[in-house]
């Protein structure tokens, strides 16, 4: 079986936040200039007095928006994950992330898909660093359906919160009655001789991975993270129990992101053997999308092999 | 008591420049005070901008002090946020919490962080510390009062040492894009910061800007610049209420003032930025300050 194809995450984000404006005169758009990738423009077009253009200042656009948050306004930032995370994260270190302030820091361009603009575009340890900033909650959704959901609960959400939102078009996973529960782990496959777990839009293909392993006689349940932190700890014992092994991929570093945090709960408390697929601590370069994945080995072919591999020496 | 927009800049009576003055010398000996019992803190910086805190706090922010999440008051944002102590006892002079309060400064537990943490003390428009970054907070605050349509002001303080970090002039452009003439930053120009800039000036050392320096590039990026000895109060008053009658820019107040203000041995010189007082060194600074050497507000040193 296959997966449908979806819809590009970056629509998704400026129809979005657009429909939530909609209905909360506290929402506005804030842009490093780079609307018309991010399709801020979406938002911009239905709401053009609340799009605001802040230049290529990604510092100040991360403080301006915490000083717009304690008068009471939800910004939504506009910029790319390259961008959100690094270059302004000392703002948002001690004017967001202390403070607690209801910015919303959603960028789009996470992980490889940058639409071939090579390393300096291309961060993938995001979600190690935010996860590792105290009040900072992250959200990494698979499909455009569960980044529709997860822009409806940031909105809803009061406090500073990391929504990491993909380029382009994944593979759909979730039907329009999907629910997207904070903090919550949902089980996409059942499986009993090992445990995927994945996030983010990686899912979709670590889904059609465990259709390989299944091909070949092999069990594969999968279980999809869409909140890196809070971590749903409790669903990840069950699937230690169950499975007695883990093995994490994610479409990031396995420094810190996904993998590092499940291995930190697990080893503490139902310590079970963890591996982690993702990117090793290597550069990476501009390429198409298909040649990406299967350099950094997660395309659903290369983690189906990288699994079995796994399981074999184990 | 302040005069808002429209309202014209008038000169205030010398008893009210002598109230403010006084306010400010408290400032000061709570400085001392404060550093010298909790062993730790900044010095030249504090003194260097508390006549423009006292000015802000007893005669031109319109805030309730009993109310300090009041939803209309104008905003401050310490952006030089190492000068925390001298804001807390303008604070705590004004009735924000109690004088006696001072003396947790810096310790473990303390709603007076060693710099500013607007989760633990109310009143406190912004955390800040890490430097530049109050200005783009700031920008956040006097937008958003546009969008909200709260008529409030929103005061900003900088170092001229902060104004070398990259982002005030990414605000600044910004600000000043946006019209932000409810915006007014005031850098306390003390012409020192911590280490400095190898030189032939005080401390081997030379200020962090060339003379006319600040008030061109603020210029430059499109802002109202107004200067003003920071040490008198009554011109300082004057120009906070001239600054916030808009013109439609955001309004810069470069303040000229001496870094360890009010205590000669400590004035213009780096290594007060922080340090340490010794026991003859407090005597000595509260007796320039004109305050009995031990305890005189019930305070030990």
């Amino acid at each position: 079986m296959t997966l449908a194809p979806g819809r590009p995450m970056r629509e998704i984000f400026g129809e979005t936040v657009a429909e939530l404006a909609s209905g909360d005169p506290r929402i506005y758009m804030l842009d490093g200039d780079v609307g018309s990738s991010t399709r801020a423009d979406i938002f911009e077009r239905a709401h053009p007095d609340r799009y605001l253009q802040m230049g290529i200042a990604e510092q100040n656009m991360l403080g301006v928006a915490a000083g717009m948050a304690t008068m009471g306004l939800i910004p939504f930032i506009s910029t790319f994950v390259s961008f959100a995370v690094v270059r302004p994260l000392d703002q948002i270190r001690v004017l967001i992330a202390q403070p607690r302030l209801n910015v919303k820091i959603t960028p789009s361009y996470a992980g490889l898909f940058t639409g071939q603009t090579g390393m300096s575009h291309i961060i993938v340890n995001d979600l190690s660093i935010m996860r590792s900033l105290p009040n900072m909650v992250c959200v990494a959704p698979a499909d455009h359906v569960e980044a529709r959901l997860a822009l409806q609960w940031a909105a809803a959400y009061d406090g500073p919160c990391y929504v990491r939102l993909g380029r382009d078009a994944t593979a759909r996973l979730f039907d329009d009655d999907h629910r997207f529960e904070f903090g919550a782990a949902r089980w996409i496959r059942d499986g009993g001789d090992v445990t995927l777990v994945s996030t983010g839009a990686q899912t979709p293909r670590t889904v059609e991975a465990a259709e390989l392993l299944a091909a070949d006689g092999i069990s594969a349940g999968v279980l999809h993270v869409a909140t890196v932190k809070p971590l749903d700890v409790a669903a990840l014992v069950a699937a230690a129990e169950r499975t007695g092994h883990v093995i994490t991929v994610e479409e990031h570093t396995v420094l810190g992101g996904l993998g590092g945090a499940v291995a930190e709960a697990l080893s503490e408390i139902r310590p079970t053997p963890v591996h982690r697929i993702g990117l090793r601590d290597v550069d990476v370069e501009s390429g198409a999308s298909d040649a990406l994945l299967d350099i950094y080995g997660l395309s659903a072919a290369r983690v189906a092999d990288q699994v079995k591999a796994i399981l074999r020496r184990s | 008591m302040t005069a808002r927009p429209g309202s014209l800049p008038s000169r205030i009576q010398a008893a009210e420049a002598a109230r403010l003055a006084e306010i400010a010398r408290r400032i000061r000996v709570e400085v001392i005070r404060t550093v010298n019992h909790a062993r730790a803190g900044h010095i030249g910086g504090p003194l260097s901008a508390a006549d423009i805190l006292a000015a802000l706090y007893f005669h031109v922010l319109r805030i309730r002090p009993e109310e300090p999440t009041w939803p209309d008051r104008d905003r401050f944002i310490l952006s030089k946020g190492h000068s925390s102590i001298a804001l807390y006892a303008a604070m705590a002079l004004r009735g924000y919490f109690p004088v006696e309060e001072l003396l947790t400064f810096d310790a473990a537990h303390s709603r007076l962080q060693g710099h500013p943490d607007m989760t633990r003390l109310p009143g406190l428009d912004m955390s800040t510390g890490s430097l530049g970054m109050g200005i783009s907070a700031g920008m956040g605050i006097a937008l958003g009062a546009r969008l909200t349509g709260r008529d409030c002001l929103t005061y900003v303080m900088l170092g001229d040492g902060e104004c070398q970090e990259g982002e005030v002039w990414e605000a600044a452009m910004a600000a000043a894009r946006y019209g932000l003439d409810n915006l007014i930053a005031i850098v306390d120009h003390n012409r020192l910061q911590q280490y400095g800039w190898p030189g032939d000036g005080a401390d081997g050392r030379i200020p962090p800007q060339a003379p006319g320096e600040l008030a061109a590039k603020w210029s430059a990026f499109g802002w109202r610049v107004l200067e003003v000895d920071g040490h008198d109060v009554a011109a300082v008053v004057r120009v906070l209420e001239e600054a916030g009658r808009g013109d439609g820019r955001p309004v810069v107040v470069i303040a000229a003032t001496v870094k360890g203000k009010g205590v000669s041995f400590m004035e213009g010189h780096y290594f007060w930025h922080t340090r340490a007082i010794r026991p003859e060194e407090f005597d000595a600074a509260m007796a320039e300050l004109g305050e009995p050497a031990a305890g005189a507000a019930g305070v030990p040193r």
